[in-house]
């Protein structure tokens, strides 16, 4: 399998505190790859160093064998952000067509694609009104429009589901794995729901700026003799002490 | 094209925020017009006093709402007694006048109606043109004040009001968020810093045209000079205003913080704009306003709107301007770099 994503001794501090230190690994093409950990264990600052939005400290990182960060590489790459950035004067469907312009698309494609990736997070509906009269719920499904809108081949999702309700937690998913089988994208995504980490392909479990397990879920259980990948982060994590 | 797509967005969101257009465009027209207001209170009734003055141009004086005490004999020291804005003597067919000058605008009405009344009269079969001699108690001939001060206040508020707008602005990117997601698409920093340019600038330019259509059309201010050179003026301190607002919006976290720029950079600038003479200074603080942008704003549109001067007395300034605005802009490119390196 072809990588899609190489992490080479990647550490970062902010002032004195290290926030991530020495992490490697790498991620397939056409999986979906989970970083599960608490809040405050680096995940946000591991996500925005693949992105190439902040830079690391020591290390480097390489997307589809191109290193880190590349301009014509962004525009193989959807990010969604943690907080909701969006323009909330202008409609959701001026946010969409706002972002899908700042990628090389024709007109006609960019309209298809916003039809598209509205009907996906089931916005359709809401696209003629203002962002400030959206919910947090309808926020983040924006957000998530936005990182699908220009047909990235690397979706990195930084808790993409916070805030939504089931039903919409599961159609979401139902579409990423959709995603991955059909049009064989890589999805890395963030989250801190063990019943999301259960769908990935390889989770890694990240916990002050280190990682401290990786492997499918079902390895993971095994290994630790854990019922479930909630259990295998407490044991994991009382062995790391 | 990604600069013209920001640049729409802007737009779009500029038109949607009401409130904001409203500071931008009708704003600066409050305060020109308050200031104006303020400056030229013509209200009270002009008093003159008069020496020998024949009884024709009394009555044409009067006539044309100039209160005249006629005296046996006065002077300077009448004039201040009687609390009079004016003495009008006469002595072997000359004419000569003497002005308290406390209120420049009083001196100034007071001098055209004497000349009107004057022009009026010579005007007449045995009447004889007037040469008029005036002498100021306070002051001199050139303290109009407001045709002073309008040039100077002119550029202050394109320049503040552009300023406050474009440096929320992009701090409002910065603090949603959005700005780092921007990044995360394959935008230049180059082209970001284009759009907002363009796009404030765009508002800029019809916040100019406004002030100084709404300065010459309603309050009357004299242009000597041309029009389009005002325009041009402002236009190039605008775009100084908009780098720097945009600079500064990078050291600000919160719109408060914006905020408390004004008493930093834009208040001091007041001070070195022309309203009070620079050339009076120390050396040091001359030095200090040789680095105001609105120094040599206020330089420029004095000499075409007061002075009317044409093109090559302000190209200096022009150069000067669009230098700071060169700087600036650079430094913008350089800041915004720390956020990703393309």
């Amino acid at each position: 399998m072809e990588q899609a994503v190489e992490i080479e001794g990647v550490s970062k501090s902010f002032g004195k505190k290290e926030v991530l230190s020495d992490i490697s690994f790498l991620i397939g093409e056409g999986m979906i790859y989970g970083l599960i950990g608490p809040s405050g264990s680096g995940k946000t600052t591991l996500v925005k160093m693949i992105v190439g939005i902040a830079a690391p400290d020591a290390g480097a990182i390489r997307i589809f064998g191109v290193n880190v960060p590349n301009l014509e590489l962004l525009e193989k790459v959807g990010y969604m952000a943690q907080a909701d950035a969006l323009y909330t004067e202008l409609t959701g469907k001026e946010n969409l067509d706002f972002f899908a312009s700042l990628y090389p698309m024709k007109n006609a494609a960019r309209k298809k694609r916003i039809a598209y990736a509205a009907g996906i997070v089931n916005l359709t509906a809401e696209l003629g009104k203002r962002v400030s009269a959206y919910s947090g719920g309808m926020k983040r499904r924006l957000s998530l429009a936005i990182a699908l809108v220009h047909n990235p081949k690397l979706l990195i999702l930084d808790e993409p589901t916070v805030g939504m309700d089931p039903e919409l937690r599961l159609s979401v998913w139902t579409e990423l794995l959709h995603l991955k089988k059909e049009h064989g994208k890589t999805i890395i995504i963030t989250t801190h729901v063990m019943d999301e980490a259960e769908r990935c392909d390889i989770v890694s479990l990240v916990r002050e700026g280190r990682i401290l397990a990786t492997g499918t879920p079902t390895e993971l259980k095994q290994a630790y003799g854990a019922k479930d990948l909630e259990e295998v982060f407490l044991k994991a994590g009382r062995e790391n002490r | 094209m990604r600069i013209l797509a920001i640049v729409k967005r802007i737009i779009k969101q500029l038109l949607r925020d009401r409130r904001t257009l409203a500071l931008l465009f009708f704003a600066p027209l409050i305060i020109l017009t308050l200031m104006y207001f303020f400056f030229n209170g013509e209200t009270e009734e002009l008093v003159l006093g008069t020496v020998n003055v024949d009884v024709w141009f009394t009555a044409a004086l009067e006539e044309s709402g100039v209160h005249v005490i006629p005296y046996e004999e006065a002077g300077r020291k009448t004039v201040i007694d009687d609390e009079l804005d004016g003495l009008l003597l006469v002595s072997n067919g000359e004419m000569s006048l003497v002005l308290l000058n406390e209120e420049p605008s009083a001196s100034k009405a007071l001098s055209a109606q004497i000349r009107t009344a004057a022009m009026r009269l010579a005007a007449e079969p045995e009447g004889r043109p007037q040469e008029i001699v005036a002498q100021y108690i306070y002051g001199g001939e050139d303290t109009a004040f407001f045709d002073v001060l309008s040039p100077v206040l002119i550029g202050f508020f394109v320049f503040f009001f552009v300023f406050l707008i474009s440096g929320i602005g992009l701090l409002k990117e910065r603090t949603s968020g959005t700005l780092e997601r921007l990044m995360a698409t394959p935008i230049r920093k180059g082209e970001l810093l284009a759009a907002y340019l363009a796009g404030f600038g765009l508002f800029a330019v019809v916040q100019t045209i406004i002030v100084v259509a709404f300065s010459i059309l309603v309050l009357d201010v004299v242009v000597a000079g041309s029009v389009w050179h005002v325009i041009m003026i402002n236009l190039a301190l605008a775009l100084v205003a908009l780098s720097l607002g945009i600079l500064l919006s990078t050291f600000a976290a919160t719109e408060f913080q914006m905020v408390q720029f004004i008493p930093l950079v834009v208040v001091p600038q007041i001070f070195f704009a022309g309203i009070f003479p620079v050339e009076g200074l120390a050396d040091w603080l001359q030095a200090i306003a040789k680095a105001m942008p609105i120094y040599y704003a206020a330089e420029a549109l004095k000499a075409v709107m007061y002075k009317g001067l044409g093109f090559d007395a302000i190209k200096g300034e022009l150069a000067a301007l669009l230098a700071f605005a060169a700087v600036f802009i650079t430094l913008n490119l350089l800041v915004l770099k720390s956020h990703r390196s393309l």
